[in-house]
């Protein structure tokens, strides 16, 4: 049976970049232009996911994102790699959300797709950190969720899951439809093949407003928050770090443990 | 509207002893419940509590809810909400606490939902506005590169607290409290999520988390061995621990057990050391209350030297193996 699955990707200013280059300014995240977006990691982790499940039982992966000013060539990158359908809630209503407004609009967008057996959304974004929508989007729909999933099988309408616990793992079992949110452990995104990247460059997203999905403006974005960001700051570091020298690597090495006893650290 | 009353604390046994973050939270709770005059309450699910319901009342809680049933035996979504759903309804805390561990993170999420209300993951601060009488809440952001403060008007409040970051009152075994059992009916036919096998693995040595030397490699290391030679080696010669970025435990280069981080394990050990870590922001969440943190990376400008008090810049082929070989002398002297 093919399984039709949906996967969350959120476009994020580029994590891994220096965390230096990232300002607060008047209580907004800044960046500058190099800091290239990119699709959320563990959205990367989850497609990879569905993507195993279309090789071994085929089915169809349709990628959601939510947002405003997508830059195609990133947002897309979901299709190179292998997804069937994108479709992308992009407008201005739906910037400055926060957990609640997000996983209500993409639990609305993924009533409205309709077939689903499986949602697959990051165990966290690269950005706000929260871990909250996957599980909020279950809540919304009424369906199980399985979180930290790192092996994701399907058969006979159930699916399989290795969930990963403190210190070890378990294996658990859940009818279909389920939200599932995937962790690193699983494994890299797969490279998107030049084929891919093709066949990509040549379909256009499906984007839907607020009222296609049935919600008001005020439903969505900052409007739709239930909790309210009163300030962001960035707590001052003092970097004073003695850096240790020597003739050689090996000589600044030993120089290192002459320092740490004189201060007296061992 | 009902009238919300105390804050709550959804708390959890480790060995049928409270763990260490609910003393944490009880620490935090008791504090925003004194500035509110009003009451610590906390729950406690599981088989053969008692203890530990005392534990908490010691720890600082004014009510302890015991709710005993064999399904509650281990962490499970489904039969969690109905407990603490319907003990929500009852009792209509103001804010609900629980920790960021395995629990809090599948838990609050869905808690938060279910009650239609605003929820606040992986804080570091806590606090009440004396004129709203809410929670506010602080939390890193932006992979601990900011933090940002929330508040919300829609009630309960919810919040998972990072580990570490509260400190926990001291036991005081006279402190009064009262111990309600809460009878429990759980319909398992409710639970929709199947466990089919649970696999711990044995720590070998000593626990990340108590290690007071912390010995940690990253992506630099290029595969599974220097952490078993090089690193193992230092670890051992200073009673610590070896450690992971990401990376390493991403690859099945170490246990995944041994990631530390925003999504791994914190830690704050007396001496932490990083090589070949580049010090990600989502890394050094992981690290940055150790005492002292030593960094040896090849590159000058990596980030970890932002963090770190000493640092070397060199390879950790050669610095290193110098490093120990110097220690074992001094320390043997
Ligand atoms: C939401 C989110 C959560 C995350 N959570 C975590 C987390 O919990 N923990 C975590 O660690 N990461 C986490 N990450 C990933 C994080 O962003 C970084 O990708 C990761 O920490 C990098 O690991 P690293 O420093 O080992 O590798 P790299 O960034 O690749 O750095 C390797 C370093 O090794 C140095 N090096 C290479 N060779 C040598 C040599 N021979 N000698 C000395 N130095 C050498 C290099 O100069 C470089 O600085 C998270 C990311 C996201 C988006
Ligand atoms: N704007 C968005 N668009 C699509 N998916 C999202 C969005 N925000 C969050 N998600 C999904 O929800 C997961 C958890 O996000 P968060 O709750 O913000 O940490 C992410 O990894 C994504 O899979």
């Amino acid at each position: 049976m093919p399984v039709n699955m949906i996967v969350c990707c959120k476009q994020v200013p580029d994590p891994e970049a220096p965390p230096a280059v990232f300002k607060v300014v008047d209580n907004r995240m800044t960046w500058p232009a190099e800091v290239k977006p990119v699709i959320g990691q563990y959205e990367e982790f989850a497609l990879e996911a569905a993507l195993r499940i279309k090789d071994a039982v085929g089915g169809k992966v349709t990628a959601l994102s939510l947002g405003n000013k997508f830059v195609r060539d990133v947002i897309k990158k979901s299709l190179a790699v292998g997804g069937d359908e994108l479709i992308l809630l992009e407008d201005d209503a739906f910037e400055d959300g926060d957990s609640w407004s997000t996983a209500n609009a993409l639990a609305a967008a993924i009533k409205k797709i309709g077939a689903y057996d499986i949602i697959f959304c990051g165990r966290q974004s690269s950005d706000w950190d929260a871990g909250q929508t996957g599980l909020g989007i279950a809540e919304l729909l009424g369906i199980p969720a399985v979180t930290l999933a790192r092996k994701v099988e399907v058969a006979d309408g159930k699916a399989k899951i290795e969930q990963v616990i403190p210190d070890g793992y378990r294996s658990v079992e859940v009818a279909l439809p389920a939200v599932v949110t995937v962790t690193s452990e699983l494994g890299a995104l797969r490279y998107a093949a030049l084929k891919g990247i093709m066949a990509a460059a040549k379909k256009q997203p499906v984007i839907w407003k607020p009222a296609d999905i049935e919600l008001e403006p005020s439903q969505v974005g900052s409007a739709g928050r239930r909790s309210q960001l009163e300030k962001l700051f960035q707590p001052v570091k003092e970097a004073k770090c003695e850096m240790i020298e020597g003739e050689t690597p090996a000589e600044a090495g030993a120089n290192l443990a002459t320092r740490l006893r004189e201060a007296k650290l061992l | 509207m009902a009238d919300y009353k105390g804050i709550l604390i959804c708390g959890e046994l480790a060995n049928g002893k409270l763990a260490s973050i609910t003393t944490e939270l009880l620490g935090c709770g008791r504090k925003l419940a004194d500035d509110l005059k009003e009451d610590l309450l906390c729950l406690l699910t599981g088989e053969g509590i008692g203890e530990a319901a005392k534990e908490a009342v010691a720890y600082g809680a004014d009510k302890v809810y015991v709710a005993e049933h064999a399904s509650l035996k281990e962490y499970e979504a489904d039969s969690y909400m109905q407990v603490a759903d319907r003990l929500v309804k009852e009792v209509s805390p103001r804010a609900i606490l629980m920790g960021q561990t395995f629990m809090g993170r599948d838990f609050g999420p869905r808690l938060a939902f279910r009650l239609q209300t605003s929820l606040a993951t992986d804080c570091l601060d806590l606090s009440i506005d004396p004129q709203t009488r809410t929670l506010v809440q602080t939390r890193p952001v932006y992979g601990s590169n900011a933090q940002a403060v929330f508040t919300g008007e829609a009630m309960p409040q919810i919040a998972t607290v990072r580990s570490k970051a509260m400190s926990p009152l001291e036991r005081d075994d006279s402190r009064k409290g009262e111990i309600i059992s809460y009878k429990v009916d759980v319909d398992v036919s409710k639970v929709r999520i199947k466990t089919l096998e649970t696999i711990k693995e044995e720590a070998v040595g000593m626990k990340l988390e108590d290690a007071p030397v912390i010995v940690c490699g990253g992506r630099g290391l290029g595969g599974p061995d220097p952490f078993q030679t090089t690193l193992k080696e230092l670890a051992d010669l200073l009673n610590g621990a070896v450690g992971a970025s990401r990376p390493p435990a991403d690859n099945g280069w170490v246990s995944e057990a041994l990631h530390i981080g925003l999504t791994g394990k914190i830690v704050a050990p007396d001496l932490y050391f990083a090589i070949a870590v580049s010090g990600a922001s989502q890394h050094t969440a992981g690290c940055s209350s150790s005492k002292h943190i030593i960094a040896i990376n090849k590159d000058p400008e990596a980030n970890i030297f932002r963090e770190a008090e000493f640092g070397v810049v060199g390879k950790y082929e050669e610095v290193v193996p110098a490093l120990t070989k110097k220690l074992k002398e001094l320390l043997a002297a």
